[in-house]
Formats: C-alpha cells, sequence, structure tokens
C-alpha cells in the first residue's frame, strides 16, 4: 500500500484514503461546443500511458475530499510528488520520492 | 516418558510437562514446548505423510518453517480441520489430534503409490502432455479425476467459527527474523529510544542458537543470551516484540504484512482471542535478519522417511532433546553437519559414518568428529538410500565411481550448504546478485529503505553476524531520525561458522542416471525431471519452473529452488547467475483466508443501510429486495398472496385509491450559493436560471461523451439553492461528478455540495387520493392546485416536522414526496398511513414502483439506459437546453455516431398475445427464420405484467426504434419465438390528465 501526500492535508496518508482520477492538466475547452471532432477526441479519448514519469488526478476521497495532481513514475510506482489542482504541471521534478518532497 | 527418542539430560524443555496428542487416531506423549513434528520423532515416527504426486512414503525433512513433507491435518471438531500444516511449526497441546494426508486407506499402505510404479506417465509437463485427447474428455473424465485426486487434505464441513484481527501498526525500525542476527539489531536500535518491533516466526527467539552448541555470547550460551535480550526488549516501552509472526510479504514503501499466530498452540483458546492477528506495519526503515534456509543433497530415494537435513536433526537434539535415530549416517558437502554428528555422537547416538564429498576438508569440526572416532569418508557420496517407510541403510560409492558399500543407518542427516533467505528483499523489489566464490544469491541493488543482516545477507560466522547487525540497527535507528546509541554491542565468546556446499545433483543423481533424486519433495519434482525440462525445450527458469512445478508447491521451493536452478543451468549450460532466479512472491509462507479478510466478513462483510422507515416495513411482513447496500422493501405481500398476487394489488391500489412508498434511498444533493444556478447550468441538460423558486424540473447528467449518465427531479428552493435528486444507485458517484468540476474545472463558482441522502427521509404518497391523505398534516402550505401545482416544491410543516414536500409524480398519478428529517421519517410515516387508511391506502414496495412507472414509460437510469444511451435515444431531447452554450456533454452530444441513423432508441413493446411477459435482457430481431447468429438489433430492457393495463408491457432498445412504430419484430427464446408490437413508451394515460386527476 502506497503513502501519498495530500498537498491540502500536507500530511502522507494510506493509499487507501484516495481514489485515482485519471490523467491531469488535460483542460476542458471554454467553447467545449465550438471544439472540432479532432480537439474533441484529444481531449476526451487520447491518454498518453507513459512508462515513467505521468501527471494523474487523484482525490483525498476519504479524507478532505480535494482533488490534486500527482506526479507518479509508472516504472517504480513511487510518487515524485503531488501538488494542488490548478497549480501549473511543474517543470522541473525533485530527484527523490514524495517523503523528500514532504520535508 | 515422553517418547523412547527422548533422550534425558539434552535439550531445553521440562520433561515434567507432558502433553498426550494422537497421529492418525493413535495415542502418543509428548513434552509442552515440543512441536508436534519433534514429538513424533520422539515417539520414533517418521513416517508422517505420503507425496503429492507419487503417493511415496515421506518423513520429516526440517525443523522449521520451510518444511515441504511433514504437512499434517490439524482437527479441533467439524468446523476447525486445517489442512497442511506444517507438523516442525505446529507446537504441540495437550489433547492435539493430527492426522496424515493424500493417503488411502493408511499412511503405510496407500493405494495411490501405485503412481509411483507409473511415474514415466506422470514426468515433467504430463499435465499438458497426457491430457489432451479426446477434447472431450477433459470435462467429463480427466478434470473430475484430477481434481479428486490432487489437493492436499480436506475442507472442513461448517464455516470457520474462529475469529481473526487486524492491526495497523507504525514504527521506527522494523526488524524481521528473531536470531543472533535481529535480536542484536533491535538491541541496537532500542537502546537508542526509537520505536522497534522484532517479530519471529517462531515460539522462541534464537534462530539457529537453538541448535548451535558452539556459540557463546556475552559469557552465555547463545540461545540463552537470546531469551536473555528478548526479556531486556520486552521491558523497553518502545519495543513490541512479536513471536510467532511470520513476516509474508514485503510490499511498497516499507509496508511490511506479517501474521501472528495468537491462538493455535493452545489447548483451549479462549474466545476473547483470535486465532490470527494480520500486523499490516509501516516501518521507516526495515531490517531484515531472515537467516538461510539448509538444502538437501540430491541423490537417488533421498525422499525416504528418516532422510532429512542435518541442522533440523541437531534442532531436534539440542532444543528438544531428541534423538533422530539411534544408528545414523551424515551426508554432507560443507562444515555444518559435522556439528549434528559431534552432538549426537556426544548423546550417545551411534554415527554409522559420515559421507562428505568434499575430497579432503580439515578443520576442527573434522578433527573433533575424528577424535570421538566417527567414521569420516572423504570424496565419496552417498547414491541411494534403502528402505521404504523408513530408511534402512545408505550406500556409499566414490564420487568418481567405483566399488560400491552399503552402511545400515535408520536416519541420514545431510547438508548441502545454507541458502540466504533473501525472499523478503526480493519482494521489496531489491535486486539479488549472485556470488561466485560461494556459490549464492545474495543481496545486491536495494529499492526500499532496508538493509539485510547475518546469514540472509551471506555473513558468514556469529562474531562477523553480530558486528553487522549491531552496526545495522544502530544505523537504521540514526536513518529513522534516532539520537546515538547508548548501549553496548553483544561481544561473541565462542561461535560456529561454514560455509560453501554445493548446488545440484550429486554423483550418482546425474545426467545418465533415471534414478528418483529428488529436488522439490512437496511437489514430486527430480533431477532427472528438471534435466528433461530443458531437453523439451524450456530455456528460461520460469518456464522450467512452470513445466516441472519446481518450488511451486507451498514451500515455495525455499529447500528446492537453488538445486533446481544448478541442474537447469548445468544442463543449459550455462552459468547460473545467467539462467537467473524465479521471482519470489508473497506470501512467504501460506496466510490463511481469515488473516487476510479479518473481520470483514458476514454481516460485517459489506455495511447494510436500512432507511428510518425499514423497521415498519419490517414489521409489515415486507419482502427486502438488495439494492447496491441499501434494504429496500420489495413488496408487502398479504397472507396467501405470492409476489405476483401482491405486486398486482398494490399497482391496483395506487391508481384507484393511493399508495404510500418509502423513497429514501433517493440520493439528495444539496446545492448552494450564489452561483448554484450557474453550476447546475453546466452539469445538467436543462435550463435552470429560468426556473422559478418553488419548482421542479426533471434533470439529466451526461457524462462528456453526451450519454446519460444520472437523472432525477431538482427542486428550486431558493434563488441560491437547490435540492437535487439523484438515482438510488447513482448518489455517491454523482457527488463525486459533481466536485470533480466543482473543484478543477469550474472553481471560479461560489457553490457549496452537501449529501443529504441520510438527512431526509422520503415518502411517497401517490394516487388520486395523495392530497386527501396529506393535507391535514400539513401546516403552512396550500394543497391547492393552484398553489401547489404538479412540479412543485415547498418548505413547511408535517406532523409538526419541518418538510419539504414536492408536489412529483412517478407514478403517472397526482403524487407528492414528503421529505422530513430521518429521524421523524418512521413518526411521519406512521401517522400518513393511519391517515391512508380512511382513503384506502397501499403500501407499495420497489417492484410495484417499478411496474407503475413503466406503464408510464418512464426510464429508469441504470435499467432502461447503459452508458451508450443519449437523451435522444431515450425520447428526452426535450429536456436538453437548445439555447444553452456549455454543459458538460454538449460537444458529445454531436460527435458522428452519435446523431447518425439507426441508432438504437427506446421504445415500448406489446407482446401480439397479451398474456406473455418478455424477459429482461431478451434478444430483439426482425426476421426470426433467419440463420444463427441471427441479427440482433435491440433488446428488452424493462419488462412487466401490469395489471392496470391488463397486459404485458415492455420498453426496449431498438435500431431506429420511433421509426419502426407499429412494425411487428421478434423475440426469440429458447422454447419459442415471442411476437412484439413496437409502440409507444407510454401504456397507461397517455394523456397525462391524472398527474391532476
Amino acid at each position: 500500500m502506497l503513502l501519498i501526500r495530500c498537498p491540502y492535508c500536507e500530511e502522507e496518508r494510506p493509499e487507501l484514503e484516495f481514489r485515482n482520477a485519471g490523467e491531469a492538466h488535460i483542460a476542458r475547452s471554454a467553447n467545449m461546443a465550438g471544439e472540432s471532432d479532432d480537439d474533441f477526441e484529444k481531449f476526451f479519448f487520447i491518454r498518453s500511458n507513459p512508462k515513467g514519469i505521468i501527471y494523474e488526478r487523484w482525490r483525498h476521497i476519504h479524507g478532505c475530499a480535494r482533488f490534486f495532481n500527482a506526479v507518479r513514475d509508472t516504472v517504480t510506482d513511487k510518487f515524485v510528488m503531488t501538488y494542488k489542482a490548478g497549480e501549473p504541471k511543474p517543470s522541473k521534478l525533485p530527484k527523490n520520492s514524495n517523503e523528500v518532497v514532504a520535508k | 516418558m515422553s517418547g523412547a527418542l527422548r533422550i534425558p539430560g539434552a535439550g531445553r524443555l521440562s520433561q515434567a510437562k507432558t502433553a498426550r496428542f494422537s497421529f492418525d487416531g493413535q495415542s502418543y506423549t509428548g513434552i509442552e514446548g515440543d512441536t508436534l513434528a519433534s514429538a513424533l520423532l520422539a515417539n520414533g515416527v517418521h513416517l508422517v505423510g505420503r507425496s503429492f504426486k507419487y503417493h511415496r512414503p515421506r518423513g520429516i525433512l526440517s525443523a522449521g518453517a520451510e518444511e515441504p513433507n511433514a504437512l499434517v491435518q490439524i482437527v479441533r471438531d467439524d468446523a476447525r480441520k486445517t489442512p497442511n500444516v506444517r507438523a516442525t511449526v505446529q507446537e504441540l497441546y495437550d489433547g492435539l489430534a493430527a492426522n496424515s494426508q493424500n493417503r488411502w486407506p493408511s499412511l503405510s499402505f496407500d493405494v495411490g503409490a501405485v503412481n509411483d510404479l507409473a511415474s514415466p506417465l506422470f514426468s515433467a509437463g504430463f499435465y499438458y502432455k497426457t491430457f489432451m485427447w479426446p477434447k472431450a474428455a477433459w470435462k467429463s473424465l480427466y478434470e473430475p479425476k484430477i481434481r479428486e485426486a490432487a489437493g492436499l487434505g480436506v475442507s472442513p464441513e461448517r464455516p470457520d467459527p474462529d475469529h481473526y484481527s487486524s492491526r495497523y501498526a507504525h514504527c521506527d525500525v522494523l526488524v524481521l527474523g528473531g536470531g543472533a542476527a535481529g535480536i542484536t539489531a533491535a538491541l541496537a536500535a532500542a537502546e537508542t529510544g526509537v520505536r522497534v518491533i522484532l517479530a519471529d516466526e517462531q515460539a522462541e527467539f534464537g534462530g539457529s542458537l537453538r541448535f548451535e552448541s558452539g556459540a557463546r555470547i556475552d559469557g552465555q550460551d547463545g540461545f540463552a543470551w537470546a531469551q536473555a535480550a528478548i526479556a531486556r526488549l520486552s521491558a523497553m516501552d518502545n519495543v513490541r516484540v512479536l513471536p510467532r509472526t511470520t513476516a509474508f510479504g514485503y510490499y511498497a514503501q516499507n509496508f511490511v504484512g506479517l501474521v501472528e499466530r495468537v491462538s493455535d498452540h493452545l489447548k483451549a483458546p479462549g474466545h476473547d482471542l483470535p486465532r490470527e492477528r494480520l500486523w499490516q506495519v509501516r516501518a521507516r526503515r526495515v531490517v531484515l535478519a531472515s537467516g538461510a534456509i539448509e538444502r538437501h543433497m540430491v541423490f537417488a530415494n533421498n525422499d525416504r522417511p528418516g532422510v532429512m537435513l542435518a541442522g533440523a536433526a541437531r534442532t531436534f537434539l539440542n532444543h528438544y532433546g531428541v534423538a533422530v535415530g539411534r544408528n545414523v549416517g551424515v551426508y554432507t558437502a560443507n562444515d555444518s553437519a559435522y556439528g549434528a554428528a559431534i552432538d549426537l555422537k556426544k548423546a550417545g547416538v551411534n554415527v554409522a559414518a559420515i559421507v562428505d564429498l568434499r575430497d579432503n576438508p580439515s578443520g576442527p569440526v573434522v578433527d573433533e568428529a575424528r577424535a570421538l572416532g566417527i567414521e569420516i569418508n572423504f570424496g565419496r557420496a552417498v547414491i541411494r538410500a534403502g528402505g521404504k517407510l523408513r530408511v534402512s541403510s545408505m550406500t556409499v560409492q566414490p564420487k568418481n565411481g567405483g566399488g560400491e558399500r552399503t552402511i545400515a543407518v535408520d536416519a541420514i542427516l545431510m547438508s548441502a550448504g545454507w541458502t540466504p533467505s533473501v525472499h523478503l528483499f526480493s519482494q521489496s523489489r531489491g535486486k539479488v546478485a549472485f556470488n561466485d566464490e560461494t556459490k549464492r544469491f545474495v543481496p545486491g541493488a536495494y529499492a526500499q529503505d532496508c538493509v539485510s543482516v547475518g546469514a540472509c545477507n551471506g555473513t558468514d560466522g556469529l562474531s562477523a553476524t553480530v558486528d553487522e547487525a549491531y552496526a545495522a540497527g544502530a544505523k537504521a535507528a540514526k536513518d529513522a531520525g534516532a539520537k546515538a546509541a547508548k548501549g553496548v554491542k553483544p561481544k561473541v565468546d565462542a561461535s560456529e561458522s561454514w560455509s560453501r556446499g554445493m548446488l545440484g545433483a550429486a554423483p550418482g543423481a546425474g545426467p545418465d542416471t533415471t534414478v528418483k533424486a529428488f529436488v522439490d519433495f512437496q511437489n514430486d519434482v527430480t533431477a532427472k525431471d528438471i534435466r528433461q525440462a530443458v531437453h523439451e525445450g524450456m530455456r528460461s527458469i520460469e518456464h522450467v519452473k512452470r513445466f516441472t512445478t519446481n518450488g511451486m508447491a507451498t514451500d515455495q521451493g525455499k529447500t528446492s529452488n537453488m538445486h533446481g536452478l544448478a541442474i537447469a543451468a548445468e544442463t543449459l549450460g550455462k552459468p547460473i547467475p545467467e539462467v537467473g532466479l524465479t521471482t519470489f512472491r508473497a506470501p512467504y509462507t501460506p496466510v490463511t483466508f481469515g488473516a487476510i479478510i479479518s473481520h470483514a466478513r458476514g454481516p460485517l462483510f459489506d455495511p447494510t443501510r436500512k432507511t428510518a422507515i425499514h423497521p415498519w416495513a419490517a414489521a409489515q411482513g415486507a419482502v427486502f429486495e438488495d439494492v447496491g447496500q441499501w434494504k429496500r422493501a420489495w413488496y408487502f405481500p398479504k397472507a396467501g398472496e405470492d409476489m405476483h398476487a401482491a405486486v398486482d394489488r398494490e399497482c391496483v391500489g395506487v391508481r384507484s385509491q393511493a399508495g404510500l412508498f418509502d423513497a429514501s434511498t433517493l440520493g439528495k444533493i444539496e446545492v448552494v450559493g450564489p452561483d448554484a444556478a450557474r453550476f447546475m447550468e453546466l452539469l445538467y441538460t436543462n435550463p435552470w436560471e429560468k426556473l422559478e423558486p418553488g419548482r421542479c424540473r426533471y434533470g439529466i447528467m451526461l457524462r462528456e461523451d453526451g450519454f446519460i449518465y444520472d437523472d432525477g427531479v431538482v427542486g428550486r428552493l431558493a434563488p441560491d439553492r437547490f435540492h437535487v435528486t439523484t438515482t438510488t444507485g447513482g448518489a455517491p458517484r454523482v457527488m463525486n461528478h459533481m466536485e470533480d468540476y466543482l473543484q478543477t474545472e469550474f472553481p471560479h463558482l461560489n457553490v457549496w455540495l452537501t449529501s443529504i441522502t441520510e438527512q431526509w427521509a422520503v415518502i411517497a404518497v401517490q394516487g388520486p387520493k395523495s392530497r386527501d391523505i396529506i393535507a391535514p398534516l400539513v401546516e403552512g402550505i396550500d394543497m391547492s392546485d393552484e398553489a401547489l401545482p404538479h412540479m412543485s416544491v415547498r418548505e413547511g410543516k408535517i406532523c409538526g416536522v419541518p418538510t419539504r414536500l414536492f408536489r412529483m409524480s412517478f407514478t403517472g398519478e397526482r403524487g407528492f414526496e414528503v421529505n422530513v428529517p430521518a429521524d421523524y421519517g418512521q413518526a411521519v410515516w406512521e401517522a400518513l398511513w393511519a391517515e391512508g387508511q380512511k382513503h384506502g391506502a397501499t403500501a407499495y414496495g420497489t417492484e410495484a414502483m417499478h411496474v407503475l412507472r413503466a406503464e408510464k414509460g418512464y426510464i429508469i437510469v441504470g435499467q432502461d439506459t447503459d452508458g451508450t444511451v443519449t437523451p435522444n435515444d431515450a425520447g428526452l431531447d426535450w429536456a436538453v437546453g437548445k439555447k444553452k452554450t456549455d454543459f458538460v456533454g454538449i460537444r458529445g452530444l454531436t460527435r458522428p455516431d452519435l446523431v447518425a441513423k439507426g441508432r438504437k432508441q427506446l421504445v415500448g413493446l406489446k407482446t401480439k398475445d397479451a398474456k406473455v411477459v418478455l424477459e429482461e435482457g431478451a434478444q430483439i430481431v426482425e426476421d426470426p427464420k433467419q440463420a444463427i447468429p441471427m441479427k440482433m438489433i435491440g433488446h428488452v430492457t424493462s419488462s412487466y405484467w401490469s395489471q392496470n393495463c391488463g397486459r404485458s408491457i415492455a420498453l426496449a432498445l431498438v435500431a431506429g426504434g420511433r421509426d419502426r412504430m407499429g412494425d411487428t419484430l421478434f423475440v426469440p427464446m429458447p422454447d419459442g419465438v415471442i411476437e412484439v408490437e413496437v409502440t409507444g413508451m407510454v401504456f397507461f394515460d397517455e394523456t397525462g390528465g391524472r398527474l391532476n386527476g
């Protein structure tokens, strides 16, 4: 069971308290109705599924109930860092696991 | 006397405390502190089981958790029959009853042993080759027979009456393994004051100090030192000492699963004690001190009862005071077995000979054995064991061939060397590395915050182990945040030391032979099987493992993996590290389901949700159905009524007079805030800004792809307050969906969402008399049609308590839904019921509710829709705001496939024979005479007998359904084709006049 740091609670909590909510940084268009078929396809269906670093959304469902973003390595399953919803995609990642970020 | 082979003065158990036990119905006496294995051996019993495949007689191989052979069934009563218990782990208690497994009619005469004679049929991969044809025979003949023959032990006949518990724990340093290394590391860490947990699978700590008679620490015998150290640790507030506790799995971020056997060793466990306790431990640092496991020698008939590991024989002598024989032979490829020979000889047991595969070993143990007058044969091999139910001899030959000599023995003690237990390290995703010099895999690169110490790290010798463990324990504590240690490192005064050994088949069991030299005892895999697997094309060790099943039994190859690997490598002509190890997987030893599920079974498996009105319904004799976690009243049968009759009566009652229905399970969410209406505009297809406070609207929620996600009636209580209802099953996901958009896509909206499902009990009062029933109890609400028209909501009081009174209908009749605070639910229901009795009202359940809504063509999301249905498909286009510029799903609705012709649309179906009720889920075709497989154009989503219509009714999703009105379609069923006519979805009161009736 993983430990995940909730950026709102500012605590590491067990995975049981969280729920994954899919890939992060896929913005819904302000002009949704006007999206082309291609753009809608990209927005709704296409996901990156990388080997390595993935940016994803999690919800602290059995905690503060907030949605937040996380950087996770799909190879090691390690959480690199977590940050609040709405914050930009981090340009630089810390070298170690989220334990380091937590300090 | 507790067994003829108990040596007076030997061992650490008190002879005074005897315990009676039985094995296969025969009574014996043992001593408290014995394991079942040591007690049996003390009574001269070696034969304890039959092997899995060949049904060969098997004895006790080891003295610990690695035991592959001595698996027995422990029987307490009908419900407590535990199969596959390792006799070497099961502690003896007075009255213990054990049975052997996998034999019929008896252990010494087992019919299944013909498998041994037929062994050419059962060679490696026989499952894959033997039962291939005829194909039909697999299901009817082979599989049932194999299932009957396979498996060990029998299942209990009754549910497990024991209880199990589960605990989470956190610590700074978790030490796994309580031998010299683990105890030392725990001491070093504990002395700094950090929180330490020390666990060991044995009842007593000490590990190999149990048998190493040559170990002295801090001026004491090694085992005595261990007990003193454990007493010290147990007395420390920051230390938890867990005996009988096996670490079975090492998971991410130093999360370790341990299972503690709490009461299996007790004669009469109190009911206050769980049988086992699962510990889920999160540790900052983990110290692995899991020791090493001795390997057997691979030679012909090495599985005969009486052939056992040398270290085990030494444990039985030095700890339990039991001689495993009166005239033993020793077969070894390293120094450690000499200790067994020396200790047994000193205890008065005849040691017939030591056979040492090495050419010219020397050292103190060799000298001591020689001084004791034990015959030592260097450069020789035991090429076969004699005897059947018990070993009777060993045949010795120079290892390069030559004359044979047979020596009479009643036990053979063997040691091929020691395999570091890297299981947990490997489970932690650490990479093992092969040490070519010592021919063993030891921990290499670490993946988590852990460290290996002692024998599991390939460290030889007690002094080196204690040095390493003390340093590692102190460092782990420091890394976990401790200040400097204050303790003193234990001082090793005397120790034993050995290393090396051999891997693979011994001489006499080489590639040119066909003897049964077992590698894996539990799965009956021989050296020959492994060679055969390679010859048949298996190249990867993972394939060899699966083809031969080597290492796949419940012992997970603790004694066999390295031998199997070496034989495969030799046959492949590759060095061992190139062939590689198979993956170590949790659990390290078998874990009961009871420990894993703990209290989460029976009524505690999943929560049961009951409405405030549940007790009333139960008292009325309602039959309940499960809807998610909810118990809902399904129908209310009167005396002599079946479900059909009850539902017909309820349906007619609602439309003729009135009905009361418990709708409390309906999901309810309050959407509040200055931007509440804007939020509703975005989450639902309908327009909301212009909905006046006090009015309701049927809302449809889509996913972004345009498909219906949920629906429900929404009442606007105030400009900034909406009372939203959802489907019963949909409440949590709708809440999640709303929160998701509010928090991440529309965070600029000033809105709060609150689940109010359980705060409001909901009583639906439906039917022509509904207003007459409610009106006398209501205060502060004008109940006239002008003041309270269909689809409106008012706040006021009913029976003196607050209510949100909805005028709405899920039956097509004049109807109300009375929301009251849940605590008043049953009282208000009873008041309404009493009032209803004056008007002939009926209580109706979910089945009648379903029929009534289907008569009106009202859909149920999740029944008439399946996640691929758009509002248009469901005939609900009117509920999509055409002027809206945005809502979730707006773009999805215009996707090419969603606007294409021929989509499945919801329509009504009437069977040509009005009495025939279709089956829900039945498929629909245009031409019933076409060849199979037929082209299916849709399916039935809802289907009922409608007493109000006097006929069956159904809803169905049919391709291009609305263009087929009046057409005849067909529903092919196993006993004939049913003709149906496509109709509209409203079967009753098409004009809707009864809403105000």
